[in-house]
């Protein structure tokens, strides 16, 4: 049994299911990102955890206790919301210490408490400013923490960097897994991006159409997923279709080395390999031949476009240093065989 | 472009404005001005000699100092209540779902489309001797009760009449507000009332506000309402104003009343404006 477990949780609105028979079981410490595309039902989740959508039917339980019907208030769970939600007639100051006046914590203890927050998240010199005076990543740092000032049990980020410019995005990713691990706080994080939950948690439950697809590591999400849908949003993938015949995965008559199970000779299948699994050789020399249709230099990495017999695949090659071959060079195409899986064209699980 | 005609071009544009501003407003305004100051005899009328006995007369007679004090009391009064009203009123509308929502603003603002006057008269029907209130009145308990000609139905005729002026303004300062920074109090700790209070409240303040300002301003120089809910003895400034013009026919007297009525209307609201505007830059900035 976990630290926060939730227990068969579903929301109707109508009959429309926003969420159904979610379960999942949190462990304390553990940070976990919900990931699905807009409308999965993951931000719902994530509202009936912090007590502002009553759930239909299921139970949450944190710590032992039963907090399902329980008022948000009672909670005592820190959320930073996607907006942030800051109170704009009040300081920085103010707004950490409003959960810590809730609590009728006594003026000097709060006003340390505050301090410390502050130092936290590096704001401690903007105490003073009002919401509107900060920049985006401040006001964000201001609203984690006044999250956590409170000493929640459980910490529930809603797509907390979605409102950042690129580069703030990946800084402020690190910075919060680093506050994350050095206080240790239970931490729930809904987003639509993939790289986030990638980089930040330890497990990753992936939300498709109000239910869980698959909770896994970051790491093994990304090599074995569930389903294809799950493949192609967590990261890329190339699909090629073929055969499965005596010797294998066959592509136009050419056979191409992968892994495949439960597969009936002469049913057709689907060859799933990711891009940065595909290294170019010369003509002739790789398991396929193509020719590069068009390539994108992406700074440490550049991304081709090739045309083979057995279809378009995209290429990932780091970044060597040297320029790669270019738009209609005959190239290469090599991989070895555990690095592609076939499986039964729709619905199937890839080995 | 030339920089004579860049700098000649708003004045083009505000010229038409300006022009039916001075016609329909200030011309008017420093006639009456002159006028008051003008003797009048009740033998011969408006007289070309120039005296200060009317606003002698006026801020020395107790009879108008009454008026005015109730004037003031009961703008003050219907500006309060509308606020008690209208804030909780707003809020509540912005927390509805469509269609109702839009059903009860319709509710709220469609009175404005009504003559003033023919809502007063729906007022003295009901509010009169045998009128519905008072019929329910005596089926229920205390009887009857003079209502219509006091000061209690005036209040309650300007309540209504204002409210749309305190609804919509607050209603607006409302929907600026983040839906979530509500949630935010919630889940810091705070009940409904006190994440209304410390967080909501002050920031609707601002439209309370300015909503306060456009109803007391309203109120103070409403005419229809005291006129056929007051009854003859029961008079405000604008009444008050209207009789000296036309059954007195002292119209410099009745210029002289307009004229301070304006004058202390324009202080008490300019005072108000910049309280207001001090506190939206603390708060706003």
């Amino acid at each position: 049994m976990g630290f926060l477990s939730l227990d068969g949780l579903t929301k109707l609105y109508g009959d429309v299911a926003a969420v159904s028979d979610v379960h999942l079981s949190v462990a304390k410490g553990e940070f976990i990102s919900l990931l699905g595309p807009s409308g999965c039902g993951k931000t719902t989740t994530l509202q009936m955890i912090a007590g502002l959508v009553e759930p239909t039917s299921g139970r949450i339980m944190l710590d032992g206790r039963d907090i399902t019907h329980e008022k948000p208030d009672r909670r005592g769970l820190g959320i930073v919301f996607q907006s942030y939600a800051l109170f704009p007639h009040m300081t920085v100051a103010q707004n950490v210490s409003f959960g810590l006046e809730m609590r009728k914590v006594p003026r000097a203890e709060r006003d340390a408490r505050v301090k410390q927050a502050l130092v936290l998240v590096q704001l401690a010199a903007l105490a003073d400013r009002y919401p509107r005076q900060l920049s985006g990543g401040q006001r964000q740092r201001v609203a984690v923490a006044r999250a956590l000032v409170i000493d929640p049990p459980v910490l529930l980020l809603d797509e907390p960097l979605s409102n950042l410019d690129a580069k703030l995005r990946e800084e402020m990713q690190f910075e919060l897994r680093g506050i994350q691990q050095r206080i240790g706080t239970t931490t729930i994080m809904v987003t639509h991006d993939q790289g986030e939950a990638l980089s930040m948690s330890d497990r990753v439950v992936v939300m498709e159409q109000g239910r869980i697809m698959q909770v896994d590591a970051p790491y093994r999400l990304y090599e074995s997923p569930a389903t294809p849908f799950i493949s192609s949003f967590v990261g890329k993938m190339n699909r090629l279709p073929g055969v499965w015949g005596r010797s294998g995965f066959e592509s136009n008559g050419r056979v191409l080395p992968c892994n495949g199970a439960g597969l009936t000779e002469g049913a057709s299948a689907v060859l799933a390999i990711r891009p940065e699994k595909i290294t170019l050789t010369s003509s002739g020399a790789g398991v396929l031949d193509g020719r590069v249709k068009a390539r994108f230099f992406l700074g440490s990495a550049w991304f081709f476009t090739l045309e083979t017999d057995a279809g378009l695949i995209g290429v990932s090659l780091p970044n060597a240093g040297e320029e790669p071959p270019r738009e209609g060079d005959p190239v290469g195409l090599d991989w070895s065989k555990s690095s592609a899986k076939a499986a039964k064209p729709e619905g199937a699980q890839p080995a | 472009m030339n920089s004579a005609r860049a700098s000649t071009t708003p004045w083009l544009l505000a010229a038409p404005g300006a022009l039916l501003f001075t016609a329909l407003v200030l011309v008017p305004l420093g006639l009456t001005l002159i006028l008051s100051f003008h003797v009048y005899d009740a033998a011969s009328g408006v007289k070309d000699e120039t005296t200060l006995a009317h606003y002698i007369a006026t801020l020395s007679d107790g009879y108008f100092l009454n008026i005015f004090w109730r004037t003031l009391r009961l703008a003050a009064l219907t500006t309060l209540i509308c606020a008690l009203i209208g804030a909780p009123e707003a809020y509540i509308l912005s927390r509805m779902r469509e269609p109702w929502r839009s059903i009860f603003l319709l509710a709220i603002i469609g009175p404005l489309l009504v003559s003033v006057v023919v809502r007063a008269f729906g007022w003295s029907m009901l509010l009169g001797p045998t009128g519905l209130v008072n019929e329910a009145f005596r089926a229920f308990g205390p009887g009857t009760v003079k209502i219509l000609y006091t000061e209690t139905a005036i209040v309650i005729a300007l309540v209504h009449v204002m409210l749309p002026f305190m609804v919509i303004p607050v209603w607006t300062s409302l929907q600026k507000l983040d839906p979530m920074v509500e949630a935010a109090a919630w889940t810091l700790g705070a009940s409904r009332f006190t994440a209304l209070r410390r967080v909501v409240l002050p920031q609707v303040t601002m439209g309370i506000l300015s909503g306060s300002l456009v109803v007391f301003g309203l109120s103070a120089s409403a005419f229809a309402i005291p006129a056929l809910l007051g009854g003859r003895r029961l008079k405000m400034a604008a009444t008050l104003v209207y009789d000296e013009y036309m059954h007195e026919l002292n119209w410099p007297l009745g210029a002289a009343i307009a004229i301070l009525v304006l004058i202390i209307n324009l202080v008490i609201m300019l005072a108000y404006q910049r309280v207001v505007e001090a506190r939206a830059r603390r708060t706003l900035g």
